[in-house]
């Protein structure tokens, strides 16, 4: 719609609509520019705080700096180390391996969970929970790393409940042995991200129509087939959004990997994360580190655009 | 019948939540440098370890620097993020879709990404140490999502409204902060909520620009904390315990927005 096309809708005052066309041009270009004063002080933050810094990892990256003497032109050497340093490359599958817990475990766990406990979404305890599950959204990550190393641990309450089931024979140190800890790690960040997805899909799933299920239950629908042909369907967005979230969440990890483990044992739970603020801020590596930055940059978007697409398209 | 099996879902998936509070809790009563196994509640509950912690782990200070640094943090971002997202998102401003589009760039960007410029940055600067290396990094951090979320809100808002206000001579200033502001409450109050917990909860920023503890954010110092501290368990549990109680009351009155400010949140992000 036009500017003067919309002054006709307003048109409680049509003595300003029949005003001289040239000076209400001029005026619009006026308030016009007056929008960059608005938008100039979050663009001068965002500029020298993220534009420059992404920029500067860029030129970082093609370079042997230390952080202190002078620095040399690398080329693509430390990409070619970044793919070829099996301690670097596997930061990021790790990163990958991740996702399957991070995402994997909240997103379809969730779906089941939050399908079965959607008729008694009004009740009292539903409320109760609400509050509940939202506590690990609330917390900082590092103290939930703390609470979960020690429940992992030798002595720990996971150990203790599978001797009481009887399955004292597998328990062991979790994060202490390279075989089951970085799905130990996982765990901890399925545990943080369950309850958001599980009440992200609760309320989407309260917008649905509840004619659609009845009209499937006359048809014979059984409860799953109900589940994959509306539940899932008409959750398309939440579903987008708790993949994109908890994939970002696991690409990123940081803070948990780095309280819990440390990237150990040996390199069993390194992440680009961990990894970059390793090679930076303690062998002084920082071209590599940079190169490493630009790599986990461009995997996070290539992995959540393609997603956004998706789940955005022909929204109903 | 089916109500049932939800119930009892619900009720195993909250004790899977708060088993890992319950454990610190129960630990933290264990006698400080004994190594307890599991949920074992204690013969003599020592409850003086949570004084002691607070203590050693000089809460009452990084209680302060957390404080200063939300309040440096917060109410700048809402401001500056607000105006753009007004600019972008009600104001018909050239090339108002391009500067939107720089923003969003921004929404997915790991913080690991550029921290290595962002520290010789911040030490050029002369701010490495000081409470600033966190504060202005992070106001420059949020305004992605900040300014996409204010212009959600304003794309909204009626024309028909400002055109109105216009014809009696009012000021693109005074459009905005009379008139707009005013209405943009209930956006801006999630916003805030949101943006208090990021910032009081930031880690990375905290232990690679600020050595000192004391200058750090809540989080940050619970790192300091932990490799302190780390070999003396049931005291790293009180301290954790004690750190993490803040979010908690807050979280506990302000629950409502909180749980209605994030899932909203994680929606539009």
């Amino acid at each position: 719609m036009t500017r003067s096309g919309n002054l006709l809708a307003a048109g409680p005052r049509p003595s300003t609509v029949v005003g001289p066309p040239a000076r209400r041009r001029r005026r619009s270009r006026r308030t016009g520019w007056a929008g960059w004063l608005f938008v100039a002080p979050a663009l001068l933050f965002y500029a020298v705080f993220v534009l420059r810094p992404i920029v500067l990892t860029v030129q970082y990256s093609f370079y042997d700096w230390n952080g202190i003497g002078a620095s040399r032109w690398a080329g693509f050497g430390n990409y070619a180390k970044v793919f070829t340093d099996p301690e670097l490359y596997e930061s990021i599958l790790h990163a990958f391996e991740l996702i399957v817990f991070f995402s994997g475990i909240p997103v379809l766990l969730g779906l089941a969970i939050a399908a079965t406990i959607r008729r008694i979404a009004t009740s009292r305890l539903a409320l109760v929970a609400r509050t509940v599950l939202f506590l690990p959204q609330v917390i900082p990550l590092v103290a939930a790393g703390i609470a979960w190393t020690w429940l992992l641990s030798a002595t720990g309450v996971v150990n203790q409940l599978f001797s009481a089931l009887g399955l004292g024979k597998v328990s062991k140190a979790w994060l202490g042995d390279s075989s089951t800890a970085l799905p130990a790690v996982g765990v901890i960040g399925a545990w943080v991200l369950l309850g958001l997805c599980i009440l992200l899909f609760l309320s989407g799933m309260s917008k649905i129509d509840p004619a659609l299920y009845e009209a499937a239950r006359i048809d014979g629908a059984g409860v799953v087939r109900e589940f994959f042909a509306i539940t899932v369907p008409s959750l398309r967005q939440e579903i987008g959004v708790c993949v994109t979230v908890t994939i970002i969440a696991a690409l990123a990890s940081f803070d948990v990997v780095y309280v819990s483990t440390q990237g150990g044992p040996g390199n069993a739970t390194m992440v680009p994360g961990l990894e970059i603020y390793y090679l930076a801020f303690s062998q002084r590596e920082v071209g590599l580190a940079s190169a490493l930055a630009v790599v986990l940059m461009v995997v996070v978007l290539a992995v959540v655009l393609p997603i956004q697409r998706v789940s955005k398209e022909d929204k109903p | 019948m089916r109500g049932w099996t939800g119930r009892i879902l619900l009720v195993l998936l909250m004790a899977a939540t708060v088993l890992p509070f319950i454990s610190l809790f129960v630990t933290a009563l264990h006698p400080s440098g004994s190594y307890p196994s599991g949920l074992d509640w204690p013969a003599d509950p020592q409850w003086g370890n949570f004084a002691r912690a607070f203590e050693v782990a000089r809460l009452g200070e990084f209680l302060k620097s957390s404080v200063l640094i939300v309040l440096g943090v917060v109410p700048v971002s809402l401001l500056i993020a607000t105006m753009a997202g007004f600019a972008t998102g009600h104001l018909r401003m050239p090339g108002g879709r391009a500067v939107f589009l720089l923003f969003v760039l921004g929404l997915t960007l790991p913080f690991e990404g550029i921290i290595t410029p962002l520290y010789f940055q911040v030490r050029d600067m002369g701010l490495l140490n000081t409470r600033w290396a966190i504060i202005l990094p992070l106001i420059g951090l949020y305004m992605p999502f900040s300014v996409f979320w204010m212009r959600a809100h304003f794309v909204t808002m009626p024309h028909e409204l400002s055109e109105s206000a216009r014809v009696d001579g009012v000021s693109t200033w005074q459009l905005f902060w009379r008139i707009h502001v005013p209405l943009a409450k209930p956006a801006l109050s999630s916003l805030a909520i949101l943006l208090f917990l990021w910032t009081w909860n930031q880690f990375l920023l905290a232990i690679v620009l600020v050595d000192n503890p004391a200058n750090r954010t809540m989080a940050g110092a619970l790192g300091a904390f932990q490799g302190q501290w780390g070999t003396d368990i049931p005291l790293l549990c009180a301290g954790s315990l004690l750190i993490l109680t803040p979010t908690l009351v807050v979280f506990l009155i302000f629950q409502r927005r909180f749980v209605s400010a994030l899932l909203a949140g994680s929606l539009k992000g």
